[in-house]
């Protein structure tokens, strides 16, 4: 009786084909390992997209699987990529004084490298002392380690104190965003000791890679991302395709009935929260060496609702509706933006993409609210012949189940 | 006798308005009850605050042996402690097949580490399968719920509670909504599962409390106004007063 996720569940398998196949086409369209008619800064974009896929399939699963709106999730993305930013601008930055100390005659302190580094990354804002958020910034493994805990931690406080109030629906909503803010305002200080409003920068250069080509090194983080997402997708799946799946469905469309079972409705949230947001910011921290900056302007609370906006057009409440939004709306977005779409000129007005593709993106937010609730994942019901009935967005009660409408028609 | 559940001396307001005033009620561990009362006489007040949904503003509730307090435990503590409830309209989970609605139900630990690493073992069908030839939804084991009828809904929504093994049942409502046949195969099936736990019904329909044929409570504006056999209360004057004489 015993049957793997696989086979379960075909979907995943045909995810991964068409992830591997897309990961082929990529590393052989490669400047460094293939024919070059993918260029490097195309392969870093697709790559980041992936990421961006990656904290969708995260957002999917706290909002469409637990129907919990929260709009924090890409600051455990942001947070993600400080962490590991840190560690990369502390240890390149570190080669860099190494080398420039050792031209001198007599052999450098450890304190006169600590030193030298401080002012290297802190000029910037007018000090020179290393900020006690950088203690662990040497240390590759202790950094990584912070990675999981910092915002795992975050989630867990916040989520604690928040679903132990029982906030729930555009409470815990707003509440998330206000997080997020705080969060932003406070890196945007010069004394929240990571670097104000300049944020972390050269990221791209990995420590000790000094002589690896970005060619190179943008294929391999297309990578990392390609198997990080492949892992979420089918350990993802796992959590939603069983029990626990079921559980937090029930506690999407009847919160209270699931507490009668003698489920701690309250524990399974924090859970799923603390989860997703580890997503998040591994996510995060695979993104930002791509991007190679890193601000607070990345943690504005619009950020986090544009995943929300990724998963609703991609149709949430399934996984691979969430890895379409994100990719769909996120190469579109770059496209417009990079304004190579030829503006539309209607004499009065001019409809130049890179200001209006926000507006765009709104309409077809709205209108897929309105119309197309599934979002293009309900294309694959379509295909498929799978149909749900047209309630008029009126709740499943007790007369009108599904099949009932079906047989009054028959 | 000493009883599973004993609640004594509680009350609640809203609004300044009292809902339960200093109800008292106790039951066996093996026992049927029907509770009887017009229309806003706290009985689903009184099933709140035994699930622990609403916190009354004095008095105690107990549960079994040891008697917990149940007024420091939550909705899911109580419940896992042994006290199911059923809701006066049937609330399963619509999105889902009634093998998982049942399976939500399953006697089984909680915690979530738990339930992430539990796996359908054949014991489990076997229990599921058991549990809905009992509500007779054998052959809809694999239909979401939402595509069900409402008496079977409410079927199904038994087969939870049975799931669940709780040792008191509370019963909003069981009948409403079903067609006489059904509401005999459900006065059978509550005579029997009271033989062996606590069994407490709400209902409005009299001939469905006779044919339980065990003792009644009636609720007044939030207290208890007489007790006994159905006989009994019936011929209580402040009883065909309040209730029966409007009815
Ligand atoms: N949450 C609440 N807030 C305010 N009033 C309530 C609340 N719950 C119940 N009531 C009031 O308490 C009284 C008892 O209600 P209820 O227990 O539902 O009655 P029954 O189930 O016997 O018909 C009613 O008058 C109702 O309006
Ligand atoms: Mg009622």
């Amino acid at each position: 009786m015993k049957q793997g996720i696989l086979a379960r569940n075909p979907s995943v398998l045909i995810f991964l084909a068409l992830l591997a196949l897309f990961t082929l086409i990529v590393t052989f369209g490669s400047e460094a390992y293939g024919a070059g008619f993918v260029s490097t800064s195309f392969v870093k974009t697709l790559g980041k997209t992936l990421c961006l896929c990656l904290a969708a399939l995260a957002m999917d699963l706290i909002w469409g699987y637990a129907g919990i709106l929260s709009l924090g999730h890409m600051a455990f993305f942001a947070l993600g990529g400080y962490l590991i930013g840190m560690w990369l601008m502390y240890a390149r930055t570190e080669e860099i004084v190494v080398a420039a100390l050792a031209q001198d005659a007599l052999p450098a302190t450890a304190e006169e490298i600590r030193q030298g580094i401080a002012t290297q990354i802190f000029g910037v804002v007018g000090s020179s002392d290393l900020p006690l958020v950088w203690s662990f910034a040497y240390s590759l493994p202790i950094q990584l380690a912070l990675v999981i805990l910092v915002p795992g931690l975050l989630a867990l406080i916040f989520g604690w104190l928040a679903f132990r109030a029982r906030v729930t629906g555009v409470y815990l909503s707003i509440l998330t965003q206000a997080m997020t803010l705080a969060l932003a305002l406070y890196l945007f200080q010069n004394d929240s000791g990571l670097r104000g409003n300049n944020g972390l920068s050269g990221l791209q250069n990995l420590p000790g890679l000094g002589d690896v080509g970005q060619d190179q090194l943008s294929v391999w983080f297309f990578w990392t991302s390609a198997l990080a997402l492949a892992g979420a997708y089918i350990v993802l799946s796992g959590v939603v395709g069983g029990k626990f799946g079921s559980v937090i469905r029930a506690i999407r469309d009847d919160e209270a009935r699931v507490r009668f079972l003698g489920y701690s409705v309250e524990s399974y949230k924090l859970f799923i929260f603390t989860l997703t947001a580890v997503i998040c910011a591994i996510a995060g921290v695979l993104y930002y060496p791509q991007a190679g900056i890193i601000n607070p302007a990345e943690l504005a609370p619009i950020a986090s609702i544009y995943l929300a906006v990724w998963v609703a057009i991609g149709g949430r409440g399934r996984l691979y509706g969430a890895v379409i939004g994100a990719a769909f709306v996120s190469l579109m977005s770059s496209l417009f933006t990079g304004g190579r779409v030829p503006a539309i000129d209607l004499g009065i007005l001019r409809i130049d993409w890179v200001d209006w593709w926000q507006v765009l993106l709104g309409v077809v937010f709205v209108l897929v609210t309105l119309f197309a609730p599934k979002g293009i994942g309900g294309l694959f019901d379509l295909a498929l012949h799978r149909r749900s009935p047209d309630r008029k967005g009126a709740p499943l009660g007790p007369e009108d189940g599904s099949l009932q409408e079906k047989e009054a028609l028959e | 006798m000493s009883s599973i559940l004993e609640v004594s001396g509680i009350s609640v307001s809203f609004d300044g308005f009292r809902a339960i005033n200093n109800l008292s009620f106790s039951i066996g561990p093996a026992e049927l009850r029907a509770i009887i009362g017009p229309n806003g006489a706290g009985k689903s007040t009184f099933m709140d605050i035994v699930t622990g949904k609403t916190r009354p503003d004095e008095g105690t509730v107990t549960f079994g042996e040891r008697s917990l307090n149940c007024l420091r435990m939550s909705e899911a503590q109580i419940a896992r402690a042994g006290i199911g409830r059923k809701f006066q309209r049937p609330t399963v989970f619509e999105d889902q097949t009634v093998t998982e609605n049942l399976t939500l139900a399953l006697k089984a630990s909680r915690n979530p580490l738990r339930v992430l690493g539990w796996r359908r073992k054949l014991i489990d069908a076997e229990r599921i399968a058991a549990l809905a030839a009992q509500v007779g939804l054998a052959d809809q084991l694999a239909r979401k719920s939402g595509e069900l009828s409402h008496g079977q809904k409410q079927w199904l929504e038994i087969g939870m509670l049975l799931a669940q093994e709780p040792r008191v049942l509370l019963v909003d409502e069981p009948a409403a909504g079903m067609t006489l046949a059904e509401r005999e195969q459900t006065t059978a099936m509550l005579v029997d599962m009271a033989k062996t736990r606590a069994v407490v019904v709400v209902e409005h329909d009299m001939e469905f409390i006779r044919r339980l044929n065990c003792k009644v409570t009636v609720l007044h504006e939030g207290s208890v106004l007489a007790e006994g056999s159905l006989d009994h209360v019936t011929m209580n004057p402040a009883v065909i007063d309040v209730y029966l004489g409007r009815g």
